[in-house]
């Protein structure tokens, strides 16, 4: 037996004790921190310029990508013969040092730059150019972008599999320098069009070593003013300065890192805390905090080129009847969804196209007319909202401003017209799907223009087109559409893009739109240098530096 | 040989989890490659769908998944196209397993010392801080306490870092925000657990034997006193393992606890099944674990 220890004592004398029973947790604790600083964890060397993109991409390939942050990586590595402005945002010479247009507006030459070169310091050659076009056409690539073809000759019979023989495709080395493009029409964009990703000249070697992994391959050759360093998903993509790249002298920042994440008051909280320079993705501002930042002079306001509005499903009763869909269009306030509820100083619009547009004036669409509303909806056989059958308007619920929305176009169609409407939140591939197959009655759409001409918006609603989802067809729009698009007169095209967008709007109504799109960026200009607000929202990293101090 | 039964049911319970996880993924509407913009034509989409498997019937599909299971492959990841299931999880799981093991450890460190304290000082105000600290970490739920803590000690303060993951700064609120509802859990289980203990007859003999105090709590009374602990700390820990979704979220962590959740709604089969199976066979072996750690713990459990 043992003698009674001193019970007041004790815990001072026989530390051993607490530590044997204690000991095994805390020393794991201890061991996992020791293992945590001293392997997995060295924080990289510091990077010139640090940007928040966004959500994680999901594909860096310039040809595959679909997403806008996807979209900068790809411009920051591969560069096609021409590239976007910093400062404008329209295209300005990228690999081509110079070009020309032939007589019909038909066919363009490009003359290749002597110091076009790959990150490896190999020359960037013609073929290069074609081979990249010829890759980004193929079916096989399955490249959602491949329509940019369609404006080059075999380019949709090369993409729907019409036409095997991909040499084909009117993109043609006429010399080691020189390319030429042939397109079935002429093109007022073409140009815009060539700066997009997917025309980017990609590594042909790589690309048949690796196969589907290429990009993640050792020593990528790039085309653009970056090469990819380090690439951690969910945390961050490492740039590092492309030394062979033909306008090395000109990229401010030797070392970008990119971070990635999807929470927009995280992606604040860095900023704020200087660990983040430039917030370069739009979707990384916290909406309920817009009063609050807009009046901070480092966020700066910008329109761009996106669209709001509501489709409908022009095959199904009753939106089969343009007088509905007509009516429900005449009655919605838009000035007070925006001023209410988006709040961040958007242009209300009735108009599709956004203003601006590559010097195009939008139309009027259906503004407010209470009387024809109900004119119209009396003519359909619904008088005072009377017999009209259940209809759903479907939106995405991931964000709490599309439910808004919903609810005031509720209660608008309600107060004005009688007309009851159900909301039913999707989830966004049910949404998406919903959406493709013509599963719905009413939908929350929104589209963001590819290239700085009115068609990038207007080409949607074609009967033919994959993105139509409306189910409304109508030849003479189409008719306006192909007409405009093959005439060279820049003003007389604006005319009758003008009539179609109009008969779009006043005549067809397959949609409603609501407002045109704005952006804010976090940026204080007296420490970083660059960046632009342009209606393209396009911000090249190679022109973005930190100001010396 | 219970043991050794238990260990070869493992790889049948993934399975079948696996297999649910396979199909009711393919029956939510909506695939992976639905996005609003329409493919370029019916051929780009073929050769996307052909690909990827997608075109082939479900039955080639799962033997197809079970074929690369076997050999260790997960697949290639739907969402994130250029990297495997394999390689996200080896760059995010790791991620994951620290901080969760960091907050296993908090919680741990604050529960016990302040259930203990609690118990002993039952009414007095040890008792009563312990209990402020459990109310506020069960009724503060994460995606609250997680941007306080920054707006105050990153922010206001300027200490630590307010996001992002590499450095042992950066790792330190995470940690904190993660683990501090589950200290709160552990310190309620062990103040109960050791006021009824110390109510115990055994205890009273004890003191009137003159056991010291000192020994008397640490060496009879703490001891029976942690089974319910122990029991806790399986579902606890793989619980903090597995990632947390808003702790990832909040301070931009790249672990695994953002992909299970984004991976369903992005419907990426592979990661999605692939998460599922690693989160299935993480929490058996655990609980396992807990099991074993009972056994050696309680002799009651060891005779029976």
């Amino acid at each position: 037996m043992r003698p009674p220890a001193p019970s007041q004592s004790a815990p001072a004398s026989r530390p051993g004790a607490l530590l044997r029973s204690a000991g095994p947790v805390f020393a794991l604790f201890a061991t996992l921190l020791l293992g945590f600083v001293t392997s997995g964890c060295r924080p990289l060397p510091p990077a010139d310029l640090v940007l928040h993109n966004g959500r994680e991409p999901e594909t860096i390939d310039p040809h595959l990508l679909t997403g806008q942050a996807d979209g900068r990586i790809g411009s920051a590595l591969f560069e096609g013969l021409t590239r976007y402005d910093p400062v404008t945002g329209n295209a300005i010479a990228g690999l081509a040092e110079s070009w020309s247009l032939s007589p019909d507006g038909r066919s363009y030459t490009f003359l290749l730059r002597t110091n076009a070169a790959w990150s490896t310091g190999q020359p960037i050659t013609a073929d290069d150019v074609v081979w990249s076009c010829q890759r980004a056409v193929d079916p096989r690539t399955a490249a959602d972008y491949a329509s940019q073809y369609f404006y080059i000759e075999n380019g949709e019979a090369i993409c729907n599999g019409a036409e095997t023989n991909l040499a084909r495709l009117g993109v043609i080395a006429t010399s080691p320098r020189t390319v030429r493009i042939q397109l079935t029409n002429p093109t007022p964009f073409f140009l815009e069009l060539l700066a997009s990703r997917v025309f980017a000249v990609v590594p042909r070697a790589t690309l048949e070593k690796y196969g589907d992994q290429w990009i993640r391959s050792p020593d990528l050759p790039c085309s653009g003013p970056y090469t990819l360093e380090s690439w951690r998903v969910n945390d961050r993509i490492r740039l590092r300065a492309n030394p062979h790249y033909w306008d090395a002298a000109n990229v401010r920042s030797k070392v970008v890192d990119v971070l990635a994440g999807d929470s927009a008051h995280t992606a604040l909280n860095l900023y704020l805390s200087g660990d983040v320079d430039f917030i370069v993705d739009k979707d990384m501002f916290p909406t309920e905090l817009a009063e609050a930042l807009r009046a901070r002079p480092d966020f700066h306001r910008y329109d761009y080129l996106g669209a709001y509005f509501v489709r409908f499903n022009c095959t199904r009763k009753p939106f089969t009847d343009p007088r509905v869909r007509r009516a429900l269009a005449l009655v919605i306030n838009r000035p007070r969804i925006v001023e209410r509820i988006t709040r961040m100083q958007e242009r209300p619009a009735s108009h599709l196209v956004p203003f601006g547009t590559g010097g195009y004036t939008p139309p009027t669409g259906l503004e407010p007319d209470l009387p024809l509303a109900r004119q119209l909806l009396a003519e359909a056989g619904y008088p005072g909202g009377a017999g009209f059958p259940p209809v759903e308007y479907a939106f995405n619920a991931e964000s709490k401003l599309h439910e808004h929305i919903a609810v005031e176009l509720q209660a608008t169609f309600r107060e004005a017209l009688g007309v009851r409407i159900e909301l039913r939140p999707l989830e966004w591939k049910t949404y998406l799907n919903n959406m493709s197959k013509l599963d719905y009655d009413m939908m929350r759409s929104s589209w963001i223009g590819d290239y700085n001409d009115p068609n990038t918006f207007l080409d949607l609603f074609l009967s033919n087109g994959g993105n139509n989802r409306t189910g409304w067809r109508d030849p003479e729009f189409d008719q306006l559409i192909q007409t405009a698009n093959a005439t060279l007169d820049r003003t007389r095209r604006f005319e009758l893009l003008g009539q179609a967008e109009a008969r779009l709007l006043r005549v067809g109504a397959p949609i409603v739109p609501l407002y045109s799109y704005v952006g804010f960026y976090a940026l204080d200009t007296n420490r970083i240098t660059g960046v632009h607000g342009n209606l393209l929202d396009e911000h090249p990293f190679w022109a973005i530096g930190r100001l010396p101090r | 040989m219970k043991l050794l039964h238990r260990l070869l049911l493992i790889p049948v319970l993934v399975w079948i989890v696996a297999t649910l996880a396979f199909f009711l993924m393919r029956a939510a509407p909506g695939g992976p490659f639905d996005r609003e913009r329409a493919p370029a034509s019916k051929e780009v989409e073929a050769a996307l769908k052909a690909r990827y498997h997608l075109d082939e019937s479900l039955g080639r599909q799962y033997l197809r998944f079970l074929a690369g299971v076997a050999t260790g492959d997960l697949g290639p990841s739907f969402k994130y196209r250029h990297h495997s299931v394999n390689d996200i999880l080896a760059q995010a799981l790791p991620v994951s397993l620290t901080l969760g093991w960091l907050a296993f450890g908090t919680a741990l460190g604050i529960g016990i010392p302040t259930g203990f304290l609690g118990a002993v000082y039952r009414g007095r105000w040890p008792d009563w801080g312990g209990s402020l600290l459990v109310l506020a970490g069960v009724c503060i739920p994460t995606f609250v306490l997680a941007p306080l803590l920054v707006l105050f000690f990153s922010l206001k303060l300027g200490w630590l870092p307010v996001a992002l993951w590499g450095s042992l700064p950066q790792v330190l609120l995470p940690t904190f925000a993660l683990g501090l509802y589950f200290a709160a859990r552990v310190s309620r289980l062990l103040r109960e657990g050791l006021s009824e203990t110390l109510r115990a007859p055994f205890i009273l003999t004890a003191r009137a034997k003159g056991l010291g105090e000192f020994q008397l709590l640490l060496r009879h009374a703490l001891r029976p006193s942690l089974l319910p602990v122990v029991s806790y700390c399986g579902p606890m820990l793989a619980d903090l393992l597995t990632g947390s979704f808003v702790i990832e979220r909040v301070f931009q962590i790249p672990g695994t606890g953002a992909f299970f959740v984004n991976s369903f709604f992005s419907r990426d089969y592979p990661m999605m099944v692939g998460l599922v199976i690693v989160y299935s066979a993480l929490l058996l072996l655990l609980n396992l674990a807990t099991d074993l750690a009972y056994r050696w713990l309680d002799p009651r459990v060891r005779h029976a």
